[in-house]
């Protein structure tokens, strides 16, 4: 299982602000997690494709579409940051 | 957290002369300070702002921001590093963000309190709801902010 944590306005678009996702076998990085989340249409389609502008966290560190994802792994989407 | 470094997330007010006096203390290798202090604005975007939340990433925040001054004490001076950064609601007027850092030279010290600001503005998980006449929005990251941020890249 993975935990998946969704941030500020994509967390008021998608309706939560996590969950627990069974990671299959062949989802290996983060591009992997957002088509397995696309993929229910609707919201996340709209909020997480490709090209859109939510960014991703693994493990609490910025990262890619490529940046691997195992396990146990924390994975955060959220819109570009607005600190400071 | 590495040592000379300090970095927290909270609710409350800081008071800048304090957090400077205790940045000083003990350190006379310390020949400047530089400084930024974050503001909430009553007007964005064109509206009047009432009130403003900030969201955080509870446990990313902290390390983001000290992977950010680990970066600057990499290439500058920084005998020792301060971020204070607000979360929860603020009104305007109020403190958001305290950068300060110390050095034994002004240019350094300036050089590293902006590099941070700069790069907290585009990588530290915060997001900023603001509470307008109309409702309440998510304020938008700005082009400008990248801008800043890739000014600092290293060349070659």
């Amino acid at each position: 299982m993975i935990t998946v944590l969704y941030f500020a306005r994509l967390r008021e678009a998608l309706g939560t602000g996590s969950e627990a996702l069974a990671l299959p076998a062949a989802v290996r990085d983060v591009e992997g997690v957002r088509a397995l989340l696309v993929a229910r249409g609707g919201e996340w389609e709209q909020a997480l494709a490709s090209g859109k502008a939510a960014r991703a966290a693994v493990n609490q560190a910025m990262a890619h579409d490529d940046t691997p994802v195992t396990d146990g792994d924390e994975i955060a989407f959220f819109p570009p940051v607005t600190g400071g | 957290m590495g040592v000379g470094m300090s970095v927290r997330i909270q609710t409350a007010d800081f008071d800048v002369s304090a957090e400077i006096a205790a940045l000083r203390r003990g350190n006379p290798k310390i020949g400047a300070v530089a400084s930024f202090i974050g503001v909430v604005r009553d007007v964005n975007e064109g509206g009047a702002v009432a009130e403003m939340t900030l969201e955080h990433y509870p446990g990313m925040t902290e390390k983001a921001i000290e992977e950010i001054v680990d970066q600057a004490r990499s290439r500058w001076q920084v005998l020792d590093a301060l971020v204070v950064h607000r979360i929860g609601k603020l009104k305007p007027a109020d403190q958001i963000v305290l950068v300060a850092i110390a050095s034994g030279h002004r240019a350094d010290a300036f050089a590293a309190c902006e590099f941070i600001m700069d790069y907290l503005k585009t990588r530290a998980p915060f997001w900023k709801q603001e509470a307008t006449g109309s409702g309440a929005r998510w304020v938008e990251a700005r082009a400008s902010d990248d801008i800043a941020a890739e000014r600092w890249r290293l060349k070659g």
